[in-house]
């Protein structure tokens, strides 16, 4: 196991809503990139959680930029950090609206050129800034409040998106697994080049369930395949912790879903659906790991 | 140095003197030839800037952002769509008081499509925060782009400077053009409030009614306090270099009875102009606003004011002349002219001060 550095540099003044396990990613996020770091934040819940000026929660430099301007706005500090011969980590922390939707074509073009920054995506599958409203990033069935009769649409496919741009080096975590995350954003920053980490970060009002569950949740999402612990170094694939064990057996999708209110009702076929897909995707992850693609 | 260059080029080429660290771009005509030849000079090692071939221009403002953050000295172009996409980072550039420098090459907005010069997409971002100059010719822009790194880095100001220069009749046209070598007229660029890693904050915080207002009020003072800077980089400029602009270039002003006011390469038609109707015996002069942003200080006396808008606010009227009108409490004769390019002669600027209907508006080739 990692030694993880006592330092805090996410004080305990935030204004998260309790079991907010956005906030902990941050927590291990911070202690693994240490100070000499800034952080790059689009409009999104992160824009919240520090606190209201002239004060702040967070003790690392944090620059809030407009909603689709994250990874730009990176690329511009990267530049700059470099041509002044520092080391700097310039990293973004966005929700999965700011990435998936109104953010990606930044990403995208951050990527494309190489930037030497690490952009985090903590991913709880809603716009939960604006007071819970569907994203790209929402799962199939759940409610929100512009999905009032449950999502008609798959969760898009970032990882796919972002795997095109051939970039060295991307990885998945969990909220509940923090060793995992930790050990991934440490990788990322040793290496040069446009690092991606895509984080579930479950999100007690928005998804419905009792603060304290948070880490339970996170972990259900693993042990049923509704979230996939991986490395992409590279191009080279592994399974990372939990997820080898749930390519091997896992729970049902259902276990997950009826612990959460936002997927209250959901019918049958959308539960099989669902099933299908976690099942074909780790059919998919399966021969990945075999080296057949 | 003398040679001869396009506006565009010369704006590069300023550009180029200044040495910003960072410089993101996109394409758009007519603006193009500005950051083609950036790409050129950096390729080259002309220039030793880091130059991010962004993928829109919301982007270009944003990486420009990004770098101002780190307290470094950064530059882009654009025109038109360009600019209006930007809208949001124009805002948080001005409202994080980064010294970001600018160029715009005057364009309309679609639909239709239309390439040609109008001031509409610079004058719709008139509230922004940002400074603005409308340059004249091919030597003014390269001249305004040097003044403008030193404008927006004073400790005083902290705020982007947008330069305009008008699409094609500037950007494209060959005029001679003398370069200098700035050496330290532009001092190197500070940003006290630069992050600092060592010494953590937060920047662009959730800020509430109280602190915002006092922030905004921060950046009316740093507009008012722009003026002087303005004077004093404009002395300081023709003092090494020469060559003297002022906030309007007036011509023939003084003892005139009625004067034209103008901006970009239509102000300057209205001199030649003047001097037409000098010859007619009619007393003019004309008035070349060049600062739109700060808003020019101008004492019309009891001259007549004919007003040539290369804009229009629907609804509204032509920009300049009514907010001459609000500042000055005149009655002009607004003429709406050159939108998209339309071609206007300085026989034509004649013609408008002959006919002038003070209090009227008048749509050059659509109505009489
Ligand atoms: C251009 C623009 N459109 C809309 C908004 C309003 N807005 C702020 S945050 C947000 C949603 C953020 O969602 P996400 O990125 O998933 O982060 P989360 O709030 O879930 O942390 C929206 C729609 C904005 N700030 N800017
Ligand atoms: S709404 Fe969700 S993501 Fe946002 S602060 Fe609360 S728990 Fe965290």
């Amino acid at each position: 196991m990692p030694e993880i550095p006592k330092e805090e540099y996410i004080l305990r003044c935030t204004s998260a809503c309790a079991g907010c396990s956005s906030s902990l990613v941050l927590r291990y996020i911070f202690k693994a990139a240490g100070p000499d770091s800034v952080l790059v934040v689009p409009a999104c819940c992160t824009s919240v959680i520090q606190g209201i000026y002239p004060n702040t929660a967070m003790n690392i430099p944090v620059y809030n930029v407009a909603f689709a301007s994250a990874a730009a706005v990176a690329s511009g500090m990267s530049s700059a950090y470099r041509a002044m011969g520092r080391k700097t980590n310039v990293i973004c922390y966005a929700g999965d609206g700011g990435t998936v939707d109104i953010g990606i074509q930044a990403l995208s073009g951050a990527l494309e050129r190489g930037t030497d920054f690490l952009y985090i995506c903590y991913d709880n599958e809603a716009y939960s800034n604006t007071g819970m409203q569907r994203s790209g990033g929402t799962p199939l069935g759940a409610k929100t409040t512009t999905t009032p009769g449950g999502k008609k649409d798959n969760k898009k496919d970032l990882d796919r998106i972002v795997a095109a741009h051939n970039l060295p080096y991307m990885a998945t975590a969990c909220s509940a697994y923090p060793i995992d995350l930790y050990k991934k954003v440490k990788k990322a920053l040793s290496i040069r080049g446009p690092k991606f980490i895509h984080i579930l970060a479950p999100c007690p009002p928005g998804w419905r369930y009792p603060s304290e569950e948070t880490i339970e949740m996170g972990k259900l999402a693993v042990k049923t395949g509704m979230w996939v612990l991986y490395e992409r170094e590279y191009g080279t694939f592994s399974l990372t912790g939990a997820s080898r064990a749930a390519m091997k057996k896992r729970l049902p999708v259902r276990d997950y879903l009826v612990r959460q209110g936002r997927f209250k009702g959901i019918d049958e076929e959308t539960i099989d659906l669902l099933q299908q897909t976690v099942d074909g995707n780790m059919e998919r992850y399966a021969r990945e790991v075999e080296g057949i693609c | 140095m003398l040679t001869v260059a396009t506006g565009n080029k010369a704006v590069a080429t300023a550009v180029k003197h200044a040495k910003p660290a960072v410089v993101a771009a996109y394409p758009i005509t007519p603006q193009t030839e500005i950051v083609e030849q950036i790409a050129n000079f950096v390729e080259s090692g002309e220039m030793e800037a880091d130059y991010i071939p962004v993928e829109s221009e919301h982007s270009s403002m944003a990486a420009c952002i990004g770098a101002s953050a780190t307290g470094v000295r950064s530059f882009t172009a654009t025109s038109s769509h360009g600019l209006v996409y930007m809208c949001e980072m124009l805002h948080w550039a001005a409202g994080a008081r980064l010294p970001i420098v600018m160029a715009n090459a005057n364009r309309a907005l679609g639909p239709g499509w239309n390439i040609w010069a109008e001031h509409s997409d610079s004058l719709s971002m008139r509230d922004t925060g940002w400074l603005q100059v409308y340059v004249g010719s091919v030597q003014e822009a390269y001249d305004a782009t040097l003044m403008a790194f030193r404008i927006a880095e004073h400790e005083d100001v902290m705020l982007p400077v947008m330069i305009n220069l008008d699409g094609f009749t500037l950007t494209h046209i060959m005029q001679p053009l003398e370069t200098v070598d700035p050496g330290d007229f532009i001092p190197p660029c500070t940003i006290a409030h630069a992050i600092d890693t060592a010494n953590p904050g937060g920047y662009g915080t959730l800020t509430p009614p109280t602190e915002h207002f006092k922030f905004r009020w921060d950046i009316e003072r740093a507009m008012r306090d722009s003026v002087e800077v303005i004077r004093e980089t404009e002395d300081e400029f023709a003092r090494r270099f020469g060559r003297r602009y002022a906030p309007v270039e007036k011509y023939r002003f003084d003892d005139a009875d009625v004067v034209v006011v103008a901006m970009g390469t239509l102000g300057k038609e209205a001199e030649v102009a003047a001097d037409i109707l000098r010859d007619e015996g009619i007393r003019a002069g004309s008035a070349r606003v060049r600062w739109f942003r700060p808003f020019p200080a101008i004492d019309f006396g009891e001259k007549e004011v004919v007003v040539i808008d290369r804009d229009y606010s629907f609804g509204y009227g032509g920009i300049l002349a009514r907010e001459l009108t609000a500042a000055y409490g005149i009655t002009p004769y607004s003429v709406i002219a050159g939108l998209g390019g339309q071609e206007v002669t300085y026989d034509d600027i004649a013609g408008f001060v002959r006919e002038r209907r003070p209090g009227g508006e008048f749509w050059f080739g659509v109505s009489d």
